[in-house]
């Protein structure tokens, strides 16, 4: 096969392991990429939707940030930016920041709007703080849709960050975009790969945190 | 609590003008059909619904006085389906309060095992998470989880409707126990009026609108219902119900017609006249009923015995067991029996019913209990 075939030389090829284009090198930039989208991203929708879904208050808004953000198309916001600020980090960021916030903030809004309120009920009547609430009683029974929600926004990022290379950055859209150019289908179909083998990692590394992090009384099992 | 109410921005009225006084280290219970503002009611005490209207004192104290974490520390608090934390094992929630009033790890989880124990949870439970335990294991957890602090006030919010009769009646039982052993003052919403009979030292009717209809020991309320609503709310047989608070210690037992399965003529001579003989075995336990015609001195266990039903126990039985006890016996009488079973005496139906009699006229609630409630005691039904 033509494809396997492409793989195979790519990644035999052992020019393309080390240097500044090198695997090892590509392939730091793209997670490194990833942490910062996804970490900012985490950093507006958790607490926002933490917030909304213990108070019960703002679902509507939550609802339609979530929806006009994903209407964005990242390709044309990475254009957009790079155009207004000039080629940088920014661009890049802007459009995978909005691409993660969504499924952050709906499903942590959602899985905290689901808490059984019996529980809540009794932790209130007990006398807890409502961060107390929030954090030992809301959050650890909602924890594995928070999760769920994180691991979808890392999948679309670990993606969508090969747009980096449009402007110049590093990632493994180097080999996407260098490879269309001069039309080196092994680059392209290297890259491809190495993308789609990193979203398969991202899966594995949030399935091991649901296993550490959600209590056994949680999973049922 | 004194004339409080709860109005709600819609203009609902939930809780009109209540006066309660809430006796100390008693059940005190609010009961009343859904709707009535009872689980209002005892969720102004631990302020998560605040008043609108009026004060509620504890100890002569506002309770708006004090914050409201720190007063909710101090109150137990048991809701339907116990509500526990599933993402802790059963230690961990009941030690859930001590960790809050910042005592240390390992003790409060020490005082939690103590209080499994208490509640008549297997210490191998705590381990456990929540879903791995049964309605009532759970409904246990809640009420220990409610007592790790020690609080001297508990509230309970229908905390038993959720569970099949049986295990209801187990833990109804337990509830007993527990409050024999500590005291608690404890405020009981349900929607049960059984549930309330029994569990009640005091006991609130309430009715749609939020307001009081009768406050009352269980045995008044059955005796004296204030009106109509309460009437028809206690349901058709409180007559016999009411039986429950009288004692059957004072039953005349009469010994005549039990004989032993081994007993000679003369002995059968004396018995002579009865409709039936009791008849027992070597160790007084009974047997059955036997007509004397069946009978022959020597072997009277070789006869036809009818069954003898359900024995009671004086002392520990009311009126209403012993009359349960002679309806059920095909003889008409009812069989006494101590509390290792050994027959001490067999009473007529008649008999019973000379008791009833004596006893509400001796026992007319409604004076006896104006100057002295605590005269009324409680006799398992």
């Amino acid at each position: 096969m033509n494809v396997l075939n492409f793989v195979n030389a790519f990644f035999s090829d052992s020019a393309h392991w080390h240097g500044y284009d090198g695997i090892p090198t590509r392939l730091v930039e793209h997670v490194q990429y990833t942490l910062m989208a996804l970490g900012l991203a985490a950093a507006i929708g958790l607490p926002v939707g933490l917030l909304t879904g213990h108070t019960g208050r703002g679902g509507n808004a939550v609802a339609f940030v979530a929806t006009a953000a994903r209407a964005l198309p990242s390709f044309g916001l990475l254009v957009l930016i790079a155009v207004v600020v000039g080629i940088g980090l920014l661009p890049v960021m802007v459009p995978l920041v909005v691409l993660a916030i969504p499924p952050i903030l709906v499903t942590t809004y959602e899985a905290v709007r689901s808490v059984d309120p019996a529980p809540v009920d009794a932790a209130r009547g007990m006398g807890m703080h409502e961060t107390g609430i929030l954090f030992r009683v809301e959050l650890p029974v909602a924890l594995p849709l928070v999760l769920s929600g994180l691991r979808s926004a890392a999948i679309q990022v670990v993606s969508t960050a090969t747009i980096a290379a449009y402007v110049s950055l590093g990632g493994l859209g180097r080999y996407i975009i260098d490879g269309l150019y001069q039309r080196d289908y092994e680059k392209v179909v290297g890259g491809a790969t190495l993308t789609a083998l990193l979203a398969l990692v991202t899966l594995a590394v949030f399935w091991a945190a649901g296993r550490l992090a959600v209590s056994p009384g949680v999973r049922r099992r | 609590m004194d004339s409080v109410t709860k109005r709600y921005p819609d203009g609902t009225v939930a809780v009109d003008r209540l006066t309660l006084e809430i006796p100390d280290r008693s059940i005190t219970v609010l009961v009343g059909p859904s709707g009535c503002g009872k689980t209002t009611t005892l969720r102004m005490i631990n302020r998560m619904v605040e008043p609108s209207e009026g004060t509620i004192l504890l100890d002569g104290e506002d309770l708006q006085r004090q914050p409201v974490t720190t007063l909710r520390r101090s109150m137990g608090y048991v809701i339907q389906n116990a509500g526990l934390f599933q993402h802790r094992t059963i230690l961990d929630n009941i030690a859930t309060v001590p960790r809050m009033l910042g005592r240390g790890k390992q003790k409060s989880r020490e005082r939690a095992a103590e209080l499994m124990e208490r509640v008549g949870l297997d210490a191998s439970l705590g381990k456990r998470y929540p879903y791995q335990l049964s309605g009532g294991q759970q409904q246990r957890v809640g009420v220990a989880r409610a007592l790790a602090a020690d609080p001297p006030v508990l509230l309970m919010d229908e905390p038993f409707s959720a569970v099949d009769p049986v295990v209801r009646k187990g833990l109804q039982d337990e509830l007993l126990r527990i409050q024999d052993e500590l005291g608690k003052t404890i405020v009981f919403v349900t929607h049960d009026i059984d549930e309330a009979i029994k569990l009640g030292t005091m006991v609130a009717v309430m009715r749609t609108g939020g307001r009081l209809a009768q406050f009352a020991p269980p045995a008044e309320l059955l005796s004296d219902p204030a009106d109509d609503f309460v009437e028809d709310f206690l349901g058709a047989d409180r007559g016999i119900r009411r039986l429950s608070f009288f004692p059957s210690a004072a039953l005349e037992l009469t010994t005549g017609p039990v004989v032993r399965a081994d007993a000679g003529a003369e002995q059968l001579a004396a018995a002579d006249g009865a409709a039936h003989l009791l008849v027992t075995d070597a160790d007084d336990r009974p047997l059955g009923w036997a007509a004397p015609d069946d009978l022959s001195a020597g072997d009277l266990a070789a006869g036809r015995l009818l069954p003898y039903g359900r024995p009671f126990v004086p002392g520990t039985d009311s009126l209403r067991a012993a009359l349960d006890c002679a309806v059920l016996s095909p003889t008409g009488w009812a069989v006494a029996v101590d509390t290792d079973g050994r027959v001490t005496g067999v009473v007529s139906q008649q008999a019973i019913g000379e008791a009833i009699r004596t006893a509400h006229g001796a026992g007319n609630p409604g004076d006896a209990r104006a100057e002295e409630p605590a005269d009324i005691t409680k006799v398992a039904p």
